[in-house]
């Protein structure tokens, strides 16, 4: 089944959920409410085969409400199709359902998600940080957070 | 500056010094340190074609063990308290080599996590910048550390336990 | 009543058999490891921050360090990625995509030579160091006269290539490709048939298909569980749809199953080299986009328009439309993707790059799980991780 079809299936299944859905360069992405991220993800996994996650990453979009952007890029072995959720999580309640009850593999990517971005993730088996010192503070991916640290002056020769 | 208590500075002592230096130059024994890009070459450097054997060089996993610690590849704030505590799990005489440009300076990884050169907490003997550089860099490296140790004074009497090893900065 | 306690041993991160900086936290009841429990971010050097700071020209010499054994299969991830963004990828001449699958395969064997020579050397069997390392000096001799540097290349750039080949390195690459399928034979013969090496892998590492797909584990970590899925067959880049190749799968799912798929796809990665040798013709080496290619330097130096376009490329930078692309090539150790977000700025606003040695090593606590403590080491061989990747 092409990616269309399964992007049509969902949005008969779940409605309200699907906020939009695009395409770039041959790739679609859909963007889902956070509440049912795991519901769409699991019929994603068990109705429309997409049984690998490929990626899973945050996008930190400051001086916009929501904030924080969540994208799950998803892969079907079977038939080679690749498929990009997207959702939204406001910086106020930056809390979002963990997907690793649906793919293992989002275990660790939503540890780095955690460390990195901020993002806490409910129910997840073992949320701490990965990447930096258990005792670092601060959110290094974050894009009010210095590229040289807190502690260093930036440096002043630069474009941006 | 002026010192005390060596053993004097007559042809005999200076000749045993000799023989010290010369003997730890010439069998350095280095630990495997290598964190990043740079172990790769280090490793090569190691292999058939850039042999390190001949120099006397042979690879100690133990601090214990060791003499030379390269740091090879990148340092970041995480990993330096562990660099601290196996510097000085290391026996004197002990000597650091800092490969590459991220060890020298932090190389092109001006960020929040990397330190920007490892002399930030261990006292460097000798720099090799490059990125990563060549195994000959790597070998004119150990060679000039090999002329920084025999220049050393006191070596003699610092092993026999009188006084203090004197090296040139 | 039976009270027993583990006994909680810390390997690393300074250690000689974990392949660079890894931790690991074995809870041991005796010999055998009850639970595994890696700790990373000791290379973490904040890549992904710093090439939001970065245009994207001047990211590239950062990818070389992400999988620093395989440098420009991650070049060639991260420029096509590029390209898919500024919709240039059916612009790329036939001479650039050529070398690039030249050097992509070059490149694999070089890792691949890495992964027997530290696997080996951790389970005892140092001659097969000696003997890889010597092979990939003939690979690095070729890195060096392509891109001036032995380990990271920077050679591809986006749009085609940064050079010409130059003179003679084919008759090289064609040499070392002819003598190559011998050295592996070498290499098996120290290997294969030692009692050994055999009680050593054989049913060590088992992680079964669905586990493996499960936990996102990609490359020949996943086709020695038995699941045949190849990027370059399935989902072609760069030409790789007119190359002659066998995918290497087993079903083994352990560790001797792997080693059996990394050896063949050496030899596979021979066959492609000699087609690829066999397609090349003369052509131009850079897609026509003034905007965004760097011209070459004669251009530079002698026209005006080359000066100009090579100034603002450089110093600005270039700047593509608002979008994303994800593109994902078959590195030696998985799927290294990268994901691209621009808002039309010269740096891209965020990049991710898809690591496959970090989702790799989540499989290691349910490979190592109930098998004793040496088998850890040719587990974390097998799995053929490398720090700056899981790191990054």
């Amino acid at each position: 089944m092409s990616v269309q079809d399964a992007v049509d299936k969902l949005k008969a299944k779940f409605g309200e959920t699907v906020l939009a859905v695009s395409e770039f360069r041959g790739e679609t992405t859909v963007v889902v409410k956070k509440e049912e991220i795991v519901a769409v993800c699991a019929f994603l996994k068990q109705e429309l085969g997409f049984n690998f996650l490929t990626d899973l990453c945050s996008i930190d979009y400051l001086g916009q409400a929501p904030r924080f952007m969540m994208v799950y890029q998803l892969y079907n072995i079977g038939t080679h199709r690749r498929l990009r959720i997207k959702a939204a999580v406001e910086e106020s309640d930056a809390r979002i359902d963990t997907v690793s009850g649906v793919w293992a593999t989002a275990n660790w990517l939503e540890r780095e998600c955690y460390d990195l971005m901020g993002i806490v993730f409910n129910n997840h088996p073992d949320l701490r940080r990965i990447l930096m010192p258990d005792d670092w503070v601060g959110h290094p991916l974050r894009k009010d957070y210095p590229v040289q640290g807190p502690d260093r002056e930036p440096y002043q020769g630069r474009l941006q | 500056m002026g010192v005390e208590e060596t053993l004097g500075n007559n042809v005999i002592t200076t000749s045993l010094d000799k023989v010290v230096n010369w003997s730890r130059s010439r069998s350095l024994w280095p630990m495997t340190f290598g964190l990043a890009c740079c172990a790769i070459e280090m490793m090569a450097t190691g292999a058939a074609r850039f042999d390190l054997d001949r120099f006397g060089v042979l690879f100690r996993a133990s601090p214990r063990q060791a003499d030379l610690i390269v740091i090879a590849g990148t340092v970041t704030k995480k990993m330096l308290p562990v660099i601290k505590t196996v510097y000085e799990q290391m026996p004197e005489p002990r000597y650091v080599i800092a490969m590459g440009a991220c060890a020298c300076s932090g190389g092109i990884f001006d960020t929040y996590s990397t330190v920007q050169g490892v002399d930030e907490i261990l006292p460097v003997d000798v720099y090799i910048p490059g990125c990563p550089p060549r195994p000959e860099g790597l070998l004119y490296g150990i060679m000039k550390l090999q002329e920084k140790i025999m220049k050393e004074r006191n070596s003699f009497g610092s092993a026999i336990g009188i006084g203090e090893r004197i090296s040139e900065i | 009543m039976a009270n027993f306690e583990t006994m909680t041993i810390n390997m690393g991160p300074q250690h000689p058999s974990t392949h660079g900086v890894l931790r690991l936290v074995l809870e041991l009841d005796g010999e055998t490891v009850v639970k595994a429990t890696p700790h990373i971010g000791y290379l973490h050097r904040g890549i992904e921050k710093l090439s939001e700071h970065r245009t994207y020209h001047q990211i590239l010499p950062l990818t070389d360090r992400l999988d620093y054994l395989a440098p420009m299969h991650n070049n060639l991830g991260y420029v096509l990625a590029v390209e898919k963004l500024l919709g240039l990828t059916d612009a790329i001449p036939e001479r650039a995509q050529v070398v690039r699958v030249l050097m992509a395969e070059l490149t694999r064997l070089k890792s691949h030579l890495v992964w027997l020579a530290c696997h080996a050397l951790d389970i005892g069997a140092m001659t097969v160091f000696i003997y890889c390392f010597r092979e990939r000096e003939h690979i690095m001799n070729v890195y060096e006269k392509l891109s001036g540097a032995r380990m990271t290349s920077n050679y591809f750039r986006v749009g085609g290539l940064s050079a010409d080949l130059p003179e003679g390195i084919e008759q090289e690459i064609r040499q070392f490709a002819n003598d190559m399928p011998g050295h592996i034979e070498t290499y098996e013969g120290l290997l294969t048939g030692n009692i050994i090496w055999q009680k050593r892998i054989q049913g060590n590492g088992i992680i079964s298909a669905e586990d493996a797909i499960d936990l996102g584990v990609t490359g020949p970590a996943l086709r020695g569980s038995g699941v045949d899925w190849d990027l370059r067959r399935d989902e072609p880049y760069s030409g790789y749809e007119n190359y002659d190749f066998e995918v290497a799968v087993a079903d083994g799912c352990d560790t001797w199953a792997r080693y059996h798929v990394r050896l063949k796809e050496m030899r596979e990665s021979c066959k492609i080299i000699h087609q690829a040798l066999d397609k090349l013709k003369p052509g131009p080496i850079l897609a026509d986009a003034p905007k965004v290619c760097l011209p070459p330097k004669k251009d530079v130096v002698n026209t005006i328009e080359g000066l100009i376009h090579h100034f603002k490329i450089i110093t600005e930078g270039f700047k593509p439309e608002p979008g994303e692309v994800y593109v994902g090539v078959e590195n030696p150790k998985g799927e290294v993707g990268f994901y691209l977000v621009s808002d039309g700025s010269p740096c891209p606003y965020r990049m991710k790059i898809r690591p496959a040695s970090f989702i790799n090593l989540q499989a290691l606590p349910k490979m190592v799980e109930g098998s004793l403590i040496a088998d850890v080491v040719a587990v974390i061989g097998t799995l053929d991780i490398v720090l700056g990747e899981i790191d990054r």
